[in-house]
């Protein structure tokens, strides 16, 4: 596990490196193109860089939660998930349980950031939260803890906030182009010496397209062995491959886009969260191995819960011999073949009563509070509730708002 | 000269290596030390939740005292023995699954309870503990195994004869039946 833990530092760092030189990069073009000094474009990439850095190490999961419309819960907003995750924490051995955040949407997706275990937030969608059982819950969050506990949720959160910052000031450049373009082509005409400029424009120009796509080429290449790894986690700590797999199967058939993904942050999450037609050049490099091949790989684990297990499924499956060591799993002893334990009956086993447990959880989310009538009325009141008491509109019984 | 420097330089690096498998045994064996502690705080939780379903299902189970009366016999005992060896725990601990088990079994039989929002509060509460009891278990066995196989494997197993590491236990219940518990199964609760 320290192996795999250090291998994972040094693949952050040469991402960072590489985001930072393709930022330098694209510094230098837009400095060209429109500051007449591609120096000054470096020098200000490389401080947009310093600052990208520092900012993304400290709120870089704040941000990504922020853009995800992501709010925090505590336990009793939906005792379940939090149960779930403190269950999967102890799993992993993981010192504190991330803070858990809930997001508005009907897409079935999850995602997880932060810093380091100590610092680790896990989200999930309220559309999760309603079609998945207690079982292929727990799955998924195993899936979110491995991320945590393989810290790739440092990576992740660092190169979803360099990769954004690379998109948006190429978006930026490009936009830049077409305005400045037109206003500048009488006086690259009058003053006949513009040709050179022309070039160099050009050159700017295919640069700031070409920039987020090796970014995201980049992230995306090293970002498919993860989540095998994850998924290789949440069965060893669920013991339980099959309830994995069949969440898989239910988050790739709902095939509802999520609203507040972006190019971005797509690959932190589980499951790719863009619009087929969205994901055009995405889809080629994809962030994600494809859900089928990896539900083939859970189910057949079956009987040996542990990393090595995963390795030979995965060999199995995929037809490469990539050894435990290709999948970046490097650890000696693991429990090969673990008997899988019974699993209890879980709660909210309906589909209506998960629905109910969800959106009672996104109404608390936003600070609602709830007042429990007894004929047997759930009274919510908004975190600006202007009186004191509030009349049940069912019986009529006159209620404190605390 | 380039002999002597050679020398010093395999002579820093073996000392290097020492370091790095000492550090790394001690790091296996608090997690194994941390892992084991983490069970007692789950079985812990366990005890203290059952004052409060006992409390809450009286009210509708009269005709039920005597497994009342036993689960709290059996939380009670448990907590006389947690101090007590592995074993012993470990029987006490089942038998307070079982009693459990059989309370939530009876519970199916009222329709009442079933509906009331703290029983099925507290019945998430414990079943989640009883979760989080084998999670803590599974992984206390994988730190020992993980901690055990540093021990044995070579090269370690120099550091760890010299510094004294003894290998541990890992957590075994006697009884082939029990060794799937605890997990509480609430009858009737659908799903897959």
């Amino acid at each position: 596990m320290f192996e795999l833990i250090r291998a994972n530092r040094r693949r952050a760092l040469v991402l960072m490196i590489l985001m930072v030189a393709l930022m330098v990069g694209l510094g230098y073009a837009l400095g060209g193109a429109f500051l007449g000094s591609p120096v000054t474009g470096v020098g200000l990439a490389l401080v947009a860089a310093f600052f990208i850095g520092i900012g993304s190490w400290y709120g870089g999961d704040a941000m990504i939660l922020q853009a995800s419309g992501a709010r925090r819960i505590k336990h009793d907003d939906h005792p379940v998930l939090f149960n779930i995750v403190e269950e999967m924490t102890i799993a992993a051995g993981l010192p504190k349980a991330p803070e858990v955040y809930i997001i508005d949407a009907d897409a079935a997706n999850a995602f997880a950031t932060g810093r380091d275990p100590e610092h680790a937030k896990i989200a999930v969608t309220a559309g999760l939260l309603e079609r998945l059982n207690r079982d292929e819950l727990q799955g998924v969050i195993g899936h979110e803890m491995g991320h945590v506990a393989n810290r790739d949720i440092l990576y992740m959160t660092l190169a979803t906030v360099m990769l954004g910052a690379i998109v948006m000031l190429a978006d930026l450049g490009v936009y830049g182009v077409f305005l400045g373009g037109m206003g500048g082509r009488r006086r690259t005409s009058s003053d006949g010496g513009g040709q050179g400029q022309m070039i160099l424009l050009v050159v700017a120009l295919a640069l700031m397209i070409l920039a987020p796509i090796f970014a995201q080429l980049l992230y995306f290449a090293l970002s498919r062995r993860r989540e095998y790894l994850a998924d290789a986690s949440s069965a060893l700590y669920t013991r339980n491959p099959e309830a994995l797999a069949r969440a898989l199967e239910k988050i790739s058939s709902s095939s509802v886009p999520l609203p507040r993904a972006n190019r971005a942050t797509a690959g932190l999450y589980i499951a790719n969260p863009l619009k087929p037609s969205k994901r055009g050049l995405a889809d080629l490099t994809s962030t994600h191995p494809p859900i089928s091949e990896r539900v083939r790989i859970l189910r057949s684990m079956a009987g040996e819960a542990g990393f090595a297990g995963y390795a030979t499924a995965f060999s199995q499956v995929t037809g490469r011999t990539v050894g435990v060591k290709g999948l970046g799993i490097i650890a000696p002893g693991q429990p090969d073949s673990m008997p899988l334990p019974a699993h209890a009956e879980p709660s909210l086993a309906s589909h209506g009563e998960r629905v109910r447990a969800s959106t009672d959880a996104l109404w608390r989310a936003r600070g609602y509070r709830f007042i429990a009538c007894p004929c047997g009325n759930t009274l919510k009141a908004p975190p600006d509730f202007p009186k004191n008491t509030v009349i049940c509109p069912n019986c009529g019984r006159e209620h404190q708002v605390k | 000269m380039i002999g002597g420097w050679i020398g010093i330089g395999v002579v820093v690096l073996l000392i290097l290596m020492m370091i790095g498998m000492y550090n790394a045994l001690v790091k296996l064996r608090n997690q194994v030390k941390n892992a084991w502690a983490q069970i007692d705080v789950q079985l812990k939780r366990r005890h203290d939740l059952i004052p409060n379903l006992v409390e809450t299902v009286k009210g509708y189970m009269r005709h039920e005292r005597q497994t009342l009366e036993s689960v709290t016999a059996a939380r009670q005992q448990a907590i006389n023995l947690s101090g007590g060896s592995v074993a012993e725990q470990a029987k006490a601990e089942n038998m307070l699954t079982q009693t459990l088990r059989s309370l939530f079994a009876v519970a199916e039989s009222y329709p009442d309870l079933k509906a009331n929002q703290n029983f099925l509060a507290l019945q998430e509460e414990i079943s989640s503990t009883e979760n989080r009891i084998s999670f803590a278990r599974q992984f206390y066995n994988d730190s020992v195994m993980n901690y055990n196989n540093k021990i044995q494997m070579f090269p370690s197993n120099f550091m760890a004869g010299m510094f004294h590491f003894k290998p541990s236990e890992s957590f075994e219940i006697e009884a082939p039946a029990e060794r799937e518990v605890p997990k509480v199964s609430f009858p009737g609760g659908g799903g897959s």
